[in-house]
C-alpha cells in the first residue's frame, strides 16, 4: 500500500480528536479524543518506519527500528498518562459531581 | 605569580562559605559573633593582602586564573590592582564596623539574615576582583540578589515598595549591562579554545566601531549610574535607605555605591574611548546638576535618613563628574573618596541608628537638645557631619580638593558650579546638626541613654581614620596611583598595552 | 639659627595638644588645671613666637620653608605640609599668641560661672581656634593656609554656639560659617586656577625673588591675575566680613565676650588682610582687583560706621566698628598700603580686644546686661574697666599719639595719594568712628545709672585676671603706634615698615611712587587731628547726659537702626526663594516627576498584566482552541518563512 493512505488515515484520525477534544465538554470523552490524535502519531510513526525500511526511503534502515522503539515509549507514556489522567477525572467528579470541563475555570480567580 | 596568588581567592570565598554556614547557626547569639568573627579574619587577610601589594605592577600580583567556562571564552579569573586592593579593603574593613555597631540589634531569623550579609560582601569582594566580565557579572549580582532579601524581610514599614522599586532599577539595569557585555564579547579576539573571550583584557582590546561605542557605553553607564546613584537615576535611594535595615543601609551606602564608581572606572572607560571623549559634557553636566538637585532637596528633608541619603547623592555626583575629567587629578581624588565616603557615611548612619533606636524617631523637627544628655555622641556626629562636608585636615578634604582641581582643569565653569554644593552642604549639614543635637531637649530626646563601648570604639576608629587620612593620604594615592595612570594613559591611547 | 626654626612646628602643635587635653579629659581636669593648660600652651607658643621674631629680626635675614611631609601630591597638585617663616609670618604669631594668652587669662574669669565640663570644653575650642590660625599664618602655601582658613571658620562656629541650647546663638553660629563658606568656594576657585595655570600654590614659587626677577606669578596674563585676585578676595570678604558678606559678623557677638575679642576682632577676621598682604605682589600687578578691593573696603568702612551710630547693643557696636575698621584695613591694601594695613591690624588687636574685653567686664558687672541705655554712670564704680575703655576709645578714634593715630594716618595718607576723592569719604568715617565711639563710652559710664536697683548694688570692678590684661592692653594701646612713626615726624621711626620691608619689596618697587610733601601731610594730619577731636567733644557732650528717649525713631535714623535692611534683603532675595525652589523640586520635580514616572512603569505594568490576565478564563477547552490556534499559526509561518 502507497504511504498517503496511511497518512489520510492519521490525519483524518487527528481532525477528528481535535475536532473532539474542542467541542466536546465531556472530559471523558475529550480525554479519548486526546488519545486519538495521539495514536494518529503513532500510527504515521509506524508508517513511515515501514517506508524507511523498504521502497522510497531504503537505505536509512537504522531510522526504520528507532521509530518502531518510539512508538513503544510513546504508548508507555501514554499508559501512564491514561492512569494519571483518569485519576484527576476521578477526583473531578468527586469533588463536583460532573465532569463537565466548564466547571473547570477554577484557576481563573 | 610568587606565593601570594592566593589572596584574591582567600577574600573571596572566606565570606562565601562562612556565610553559608552562617545559614546553619541557629541560636541568635552565636551566628551573631560567628558574622564578627568571619568578618574580622576577611579583615585581617585584606590587611596583610594589603603589605603584599605592588602598586607599580598592575595586576601582576595576586592575580589568579581558574578554567571555568572554557567553550566560551570565560575564566575564572580574579586579581588585585591597587583600586582593587583599596575596594576589597574598605568591604572588609566596613562588614566588622557594621556588625560591632550594631550588634545589640536583634532580628528574627539571624541565621539567614547574616548569612545573607557574608554573602552580600562575598559578592562585593567578587565585583572588586573579578577580572573577567562574566565573573563580574555573576558577582555583581551576588552581591545585590541578598540585598533584596535583607531588604524585603527584615526592613521597615513601606520596605516591599522600596524593594520593588529597588529590584526594577537595579535588575533593568543589570540587563541592559548583559547586554552590553555579550555585545562586547562578540566584538572581542579569539582566546585559546573559543571565537571570543570575556577576560578583561579581551575587553580593553575589543574592536568596537565609535558608532557602537555611543550605544554600549550608555547601556554600561545606566547600570552603573543607577548604582551610584547619579540624577535621574537615583529615586529608588532614598526610598530604600530609608526602609532598609540599618546594617543594610550602611552596606548599600557605604560599599555598593562605590561598586557602580568602580565599575565605570574599570569597566568603562577603558573600553569605550571614544564614546568617554563625546558625552563626557553630558555625563559632567548631568552629575553637576544632580549634585545641586540633591543638596537643595536635601536641605528641605525632614526625615534624617532621606537627608543623609540626598547628601549621599550629592557627594556621588561629585565623583562621578571627576571620573569623566579623565585626568589624574581628578581620578585620584575620586580614587580616595571612594575609601573616605564609604568609611564617613558608614559612620554617619551609625550615629543615625543609634539616634533612632534610642528615641525612636526620625524627623528632624522632633528631635533636639540631644547634645545635654549624650554629648559624646554630638561629638562623634560633629566631627563626622564636618568631614562629610569636607572640613580640612579631615580625609573627605583630600578627595574633593583633588576632585575639585580635576573638575576645574576640565573646565572652570563647571568646577565654580559644582562648588555651590560645597555651601549647600554646609547649610544642610549644619542644620541637621543644629536640630538634632543643640536647642533645648524635650520628653523624647531626654530619655537617650549611653552609646554602647563597642559603638564607642567602633566610632572612635572611625574617627581615628577620619583625621589620619586627612592629615597623611599618601598611602591611598600611593596605593591607587598605578591603576589611574594605566586606565587613563589606556583611555588616551587604546593601543598602548598599559596593562598586562 | 636653623635649630631656632626647627622647632616652629611646636608654635601651633602646643595649642594642639592643649585642645586634646582639655577636650578629651574634660570630665576629669578641674576648672584650675584646664585654666592652666589652656593657657599655659598658649604662653609657651607665645614665648616660642618670641624666640622667633628675634632671630628674624636682625637684617638680612632671609624667609625660610620648613617642610615636614607631601601633603597632597597627586596629579597637577603638589602640596607639601610646609611652614613659611617670614617678617610677615612672625608678626602675626605674635599678635595671635600675645593677645590670645591675655584672653586666655581674661576668659579663666569671665567664664568661672560654666560648668567644669563646659569650661573645658571652652578652653579646648578656644586652643583649637588658636591651632588653626597659627596654621593659617604659618602655612608656606595656599591649601596650608586653607586649612587654618577653615579651621578657624569652624571654632567660630563652634565658639558662637557655645551656648548652644539657644537657638538664636545656634543660627548665629551656622549663618556664620555659611557665610564665610560662601567666601571659601571664591578662596577655593582661586586655589585651583593657581594649581592649574601655575602649577604650584606654594609662596615661596610664586613670589620668589631671585636676583631680582619675580618667578611663578610673572608667567601669567594680567587677566588671569585679576581672576584669582577677585577669587581670592571673595575668601577675603567672607572672613573679614566686608560688603556683601559682613552680616555674619555682628551676629556672631552672641559667643561669650572673649570670643568675639580674640575671633572677631583680633584675629581671625584681620585673616583676609594677612592673606592678601601675603599675596601682595599679585595684587600689585593686578590693578583692577586693586581698585575693587579699595572700593569694598571704603564702602564697608562707611556702611560699617553708619549702622555703628545708632546701635544700642555694647558689643553690636564694636561689631560693626570692627567691620568698620577692617574696610579701613582693605582701603590700605587696596591703595597699595600694605604696610599701613598690616600696622592697622597690629594696633586694632590692641585697642579692639581692648574694648571688647572691657565690654566684657561692664557686661558682666551688669549681669549679662548688653543694652547701654541702661548704663550710665558706671565709671565712679569700674574705675579700671573705665580708664582702659577711654584709653581704647582714643586709640580706635586716631588721637595722637596713640595707636589707632599712627596707623590709620598711615593708611589714609596712601589714599590720599592715590585719590584724594577716597581720602575725604575715608576721612569722613573716621570721624563717624570718632563720633560712635565716644557716644558708646559717655553713655556707659558717664551720667546717671539707668538700670534697675539689683543691677547697681551688683555693679563692682572685675577681679585681676581681667583688669590686667585690660590693663597691658591698655598700654599696648597707648604705645603700640610708636613703632610705625611716619617720617615727616621723624626720620626712620617706621621700625615696623623697615621690618616688613622685604616682604613688600617687590610690590613697592612696581607701585608708583606717590610722594606727598611734608607739609602737606602736616596740614593732612592737622586738619583731621582737630576734625576728630571736635566730633569727639561733640559726642561726648551729646550723650554724657543721656536719657532715654521715648520717641520712635524716624527716617534715616531708623535705616540706620535697622541696619540698612540688609538682612531682610538678603533674606527675600536668596534665603526664601532658595528655599521655595528646594521644596518645589522636592515636591514636584522628585515626588511627581521623576518619582512620578518610575512609579508609573510599575504601574503601567501591572495594570496591563491585569488586562492581559482576562485571557487566562480558566475554560479547558478554550485553552485547547488557542494551543490548536497557536500550531496552526507556527506551521504557516513555517510554510512562508521558508
Amino acid at each position: 500500500m502507497e504511504i498517503k493512505w496511511y497518512i489520510f488515515l492519521s490525519v483524518a484520525l487527528f481532525c477528528i480528536g481535535i475536532i473532539g477534544a474542542l467541542t466536546r465538554r465531556n472530559a471523558i470523552i475529550v480525554f479519548m479524543c486526546i488519545e486519538l490524535m495521539l495514536n494518529s502519531v503513532n500510527l504515521l510513526l509506524v508508517a513511515f518506519s515501514k517506508m524507511h525500511l523498504s521502497g522510497m526511503g531504503a537505505g536509512f534502515p537504522q531510522y526504520a527500528t528507532d521509530a518502531q522503539l518510539f512508538v513503544f515509549f510513546i504508548m508507555v507514556v501514554a499508559a501512564a498518562e491514561v492512569s494519571v489522567g483518569l485519576a484527576i477525572i476521578v477526583m473531578m467528579y468527586r469533588n463536583t459531581h460532573s465532569i463537565d470541563i466548564n466547571f473547570l475555570n477554577r484557576l481563573k480567580n | 605569580m610568587g606565593t601570594y596568588i592566593t589572596f584574591p581567592e582567600l577574600l573571596l570565598w572566606f565570606p562565601l562559605v562562612t556565610g553559608l554556614i552562617a545559614f546553619f547557626i541557629k541560636e541568635q547569639k552565636s551566628v551573631k559573633a560567628w558574622a564578627l568573627f568571619s568578618s574580622l579574619i576577611t579583615l585581617g587577610i585584606s590587611v596583610v593582602s594589603l603589605c603584599y601589594s605592588d602598586s607599580t605592577k598592575y595586576f601582576s600580583y595576586n592575580y589568579v586564573s581558574y578554567e571555568w567556562l572554557k567553550y566560551i571564552g570565560s575564566n575564572f579569573s580574579v586579581g588585585l590592582d591597587g583600586m582593587g586592593h583599596m575596594l576589597t579593603f574598605l568591604t572588609a574593613l566596613s562588614f566588622p564596623i557594621i556588625f560591632l555597631a550594631t550588634y545589640k540589634n536583634d532580628y528574627k531569623n539571624a541565621n539567614a539574615f547574616f548569612g545573607l550579609m557574608l554573602l552580600s560582601q562575598a559578592g562585593l569582594i567578587g565585583v572588586f576582583v573579578a577580572i573577567d566580565a562574566l565573573v563580574f557579572y555573576f558577582f555583581w549580582e551576588l552581591a545585590l540578589i541578598p540585598v533584596y532579601f535583607l531588604c524585603s524581610r527584615w526592613g521597615g514599614e513601606k520596605r516591599i515598595q522600596a524593594t520593588w522599586k529597588f529590584f526594577i532599577y537595579t535588575f533593568v539595569s543589570s540587563l541592559l549591562m548583559l547586554v552590553g557585555i555579550i555585545y562586547v564579547y562578540l566584538q572581542t579576539q579569539p582566546a585559546q579554545f573559543s571565537e571570543h573571550s570575556f577576560s578583561l583584557i579581551a575587553f580593553y582590546n575589543a574592536n568596537i566601531s565609535p558608532g557602537n561605542q555611543s550605544w554600549l557605553f550608555w547601556l554600561f553607564f545606566i547600570a552603573f549610574a543607577v548604582k551610584m546613584p547619579v540624577f535621574p537615576f537615583h529615586t529608588w535611594q532614598p526610598d530604600t535607605y530609608e526602609q532598609s535595615p540599618a546594617p543594610v543601609t550602611m552596606v548599600l551606602s557605604g560599599i555598593m555605591v562605590k561598586m557602580g564608581v568602580f565599575a565605570v572606572i574599570r569597566w568603562v572607560l577603558p573600553i569605550f574611548p571614544s564614546a568617554i571623549l563625546k558625552f563626557d559634557n553630558i555625563v559632567i553636566g548631568l552629575s553637576i546638576a544632580g549634585m545641586l538637585y540633591a543638596s537643595c532637596i536635601a536641605m528641605v528633608q525632614n526625615d534624617l535618613k532621606r537627608l543623609v541619603a540626598y547628601s549621599s547623592i550629592a557627594h556621588i555626583g561629585l565623583m562621578c563628574a571627576a571620573i569623566f575629567t579623565t585626568n589624574t587629578t581628578g581620578m585620584s581624588g575620586v580614587m580616595i573618596q571612594m575609601l573616605n565616603h564609604g568609611i564617613n557615611i558608614i559612620a554617619l548612619w551609625i550615629v543615625v541608628d543609634i539616634i533612632e533606636k534610642h528615641t525612636g524617631i526620625r524627623k528632624i523637627s522632633e528631635l533636639g537638645g540631644l547634645a545635654v544628655h549624650t554629648p559624646l555622641l554630638a561629638i562623634f556626629f560633629v566631627v563626622i557631619a564636618l568631614a562629610n562636608i569636607a572640613l580640612p585636615l579631615t580625609n573627605a578634604f583630600i578627595g574633593e580638593f583633588a576632585m575639585f582641581t580635576g573638575l576645574y582643569e576640565y573646565n572652570a565653569w563647571y568646577a565654580a558650579l559644582a562648588g555651590l554644593s560645597i555651601i549647600l552642604a554646609a547649610v544642610y549639614t549644619l542644620n541637621m546638626v543644629q536640630k538634632v543635637f543643640y536647642g533645648e531637649d524635650n520628653i523624647l530626646t531626654k530619655v537617650v541613654s549611653l552609646v554602647t563601648v563597642k559603638q564607642k570604639i567602633v566610632l572612635t576608629v572611625i574617627v581615628i581614620f577620619i583625621f589620619v587620612l586627612g592629615v597623611y593620604p599618601k598611602p591611598v594615592f600611593d596605593l591607587t596611583k598605578d591603576t589611574v595612570t594605566t586606565i587613563l594613559s589606556h583611555l588616551r591611547d587604546p593601543s598602548s598595552m598599559g596593562f598586562k | 639659627m636653623r635649630n631656632t626654626f626647627d622647632l616652629i612646628y611646636l608654635i601651633p602643635l602646643l595649642p594642639l595638644i592643649g585642645f586634646l587635653i582639655n577636650g578629651l579629659a574634660r570630665n576629669v581636669l578641674s576648672k584650675t588645671m584646664v585654666s592652666i593648660i589652656g593657657s599655659g600652651v598658649i604662653f609657651l607658643a607665645f614665648l616660642l613666637s618670641v624666640v622667633v621674631f628675634m632671630s628674624i629680626r636682625g637684617e638680612g635675614f632671609i624667609p625660610q620653608v620648613i617642610s615636614y611631609f607631601d601633603f597632597i601630591n597627586v596629579g597637577k597638585i603638589k602640596v607639601s605640609f610646609a611652614f613659611q617663616v617670614d617678617q610677615l609670618s612672625s608678626l602675626f604669631l605674635l599678635i595671635i599668641t600675645g593677645v590670645g594668652f591675655l584672653i586666655h587669662v581674661y576668659s579663666t574669669s569671665y567664664m568661672k560661672e560654666e560648668n567644669a565640663a563646659n569650661f573645658a570644653r571652652y578652653f579646648s575650642y578656644l586652643n583649637l581656634f588658636v591651632f588653626s590660625m597659627l596654621l593659617l599664618v604659618l602655612g608656606a602655601n595656599y591649601v596650608i593656609m586653607f586649612i587654618g582658613w577653615e579651621g578657624v571658620g569652624l571654632c567660630s562656629y563652634l565658639l558662637i554656639g557655645y551656648w548652644f541650647k539657644n537657638t538664636i546663638y545656634n543660627n548665629a553660629a551656622k549663618k556664620a560659617f555659611i557665610m564665610n563658606r560662601i567666601g571659601d568656594l571664591g578662596f577655593l576657585l582661586g586655589i585651583f586656577w593657581m594649581i592649574n595655570s601655575l602649577g604650584s600654590v606654594s609662596f615661596q614659587d610664586l613670589f620668589n625673588n631671585e636676583n631680582g626677577i619675580v618667578n611663578g606669578i610673572s608667567t601669567l596674563n594680567t587677566h588671569t591675575m585679576v581672576g584669582i585676585t577677585l577669587l581670592l578676595f571673595v575668601g577675603a570678604i567672607g572672613k573679614s566680613a566686608q560688603i556683601p558678606l559682613y552680616t555674619w559678623l555682628p551676629d556672631a557677638m552672641a559667643g561669650p565676650t572673649p570670643v568675639s575679642a580674640l575671633i572677631h576682632a583680633a584675629t581671625m577676621v584681620t585673616a583676609g588682610i594677612y592673606m592678601i598682604a601675603r599675596s601682595n605682589l599679585m595684587y600689585t600687578l593686578a590693578p583692577t582687583t586693586m581698585t575693587v578691593v579699595a572700593i569694598v573696603g571704603l564702602a564697608t568702612a562707611i556702611l560699617g560706621a553708619t549702622i555703628a551710630l545708632k546701635q544700642n547693643d555694647i558689643k553690636k557696636v564694636l561689631a560693626y566698628s570692627t567691620v568698620s575698621q577692617l574696610g579701613y584695613m582693605f582701603l590700605g591694601l587696596g591703595v597699595g598700603a600694605y604696610t599701613g594695613a598690616v600696622f592697622h591690624v597690629m594696633t586694632h588687636a590692641f585697642f579692639k580686644a581692648l574694648l571688647f574685653l572691657g565690654a566684657g567686664s561692664v557686661i558682666h558687672a551688669m549681669g549679662g546686661g548688653q543694652d547701654i541705655r541702661k548704663m550710665g554712670g558706671l565709671s565712679k564704680h569700674m574705675r579700671i574697666t573705665y580708664i582702659t575703655f577711654f584709653i581704647g576709645c582714643i586709640a580706635i578714634a586716631g588721637i595722637p599719639p596713640f595707636s589707632g593715630f599712627f596707623s590709620k594716618d598711615e593708611i589714609l595718607s596712601g589714599v590720599f595719594a592715590n585719590n584724594p576723592v577716597l581720602y575725604v569719604i575715608g576721612l569722613g568715617g573716621a570721624l563717624l568712628t570718632a563720633f560712635y565711639m565716644f557716644r558708646l563710652l559717655a553713655m556707659t559710664f558717664m551720667g546717671k545709672f539707668r538700670g534697675t536697683e539689683e543691677q547697681l548694688h551688683h555693679v563692682h570692678e572685675s577681679p585681676s585676671a581681667i583688669t590686667v590684661p585690660l590693663i597691658i592692653l591698655a598700654f599696648l594701646s597707648m604705645v603700640g603706634g610708636l613703632v610705625g612713626i611716619p617720617a615727616y615726624l621723624m626720620s626712620g621711626g617706621h621700625k615696623l615698615g623697615q621690618f616688613l620691608d622685604p616682604i613688600f619689596l617687590n610690590s613697592n618697587a612696581i607701585l608708583a611712587k606717590y610722594e606727598i610733601a611734608h607739609h602737606t601731610e602736616w596740614i593732612l594730619t592737622g586738619v583731621s587731628t582737630i576734625l576728630i577731636l571736635i566730633v569727639s567733644l561733640w559726642a561726648w557732650k551729646k550723650y554724657k547726659n543721656y536719657q532715654p528717649e521715648t520717641a520712635e525713631e524716624t527716617g534715616l535714623a531708623k535705616v540706620l537702626q535697622n541696619k540698612w535692611y540688609v538682612d531682610e534683603l538678603y533674606d527675600a532675595i536668596i534665603v526664601r526663594p532658595l528655599r521655595s525652589l528646594s521644596l518645589f523640586l522636592n515636591n514636584v520635580v522628585e515626588r511627581s516627576g521623576i518619582d512620578g514616572l518610575v512609579n508609573g512603569v510599575g504601574k503601567g505594568i501591572n495594570y496591563g498584566s491585569r488586562q492581559i490576565r482576562l485571557l487566562q478564563s480558566g475554560q479547558v477547552g478554550a485553552y485547547i482552541l488557542m494551543m490548536v490556534i497557536g500550531t496552526i499559526v507556527l506551521f504557516i509561518i513555517q510554510m512562508f518563512a521558508k
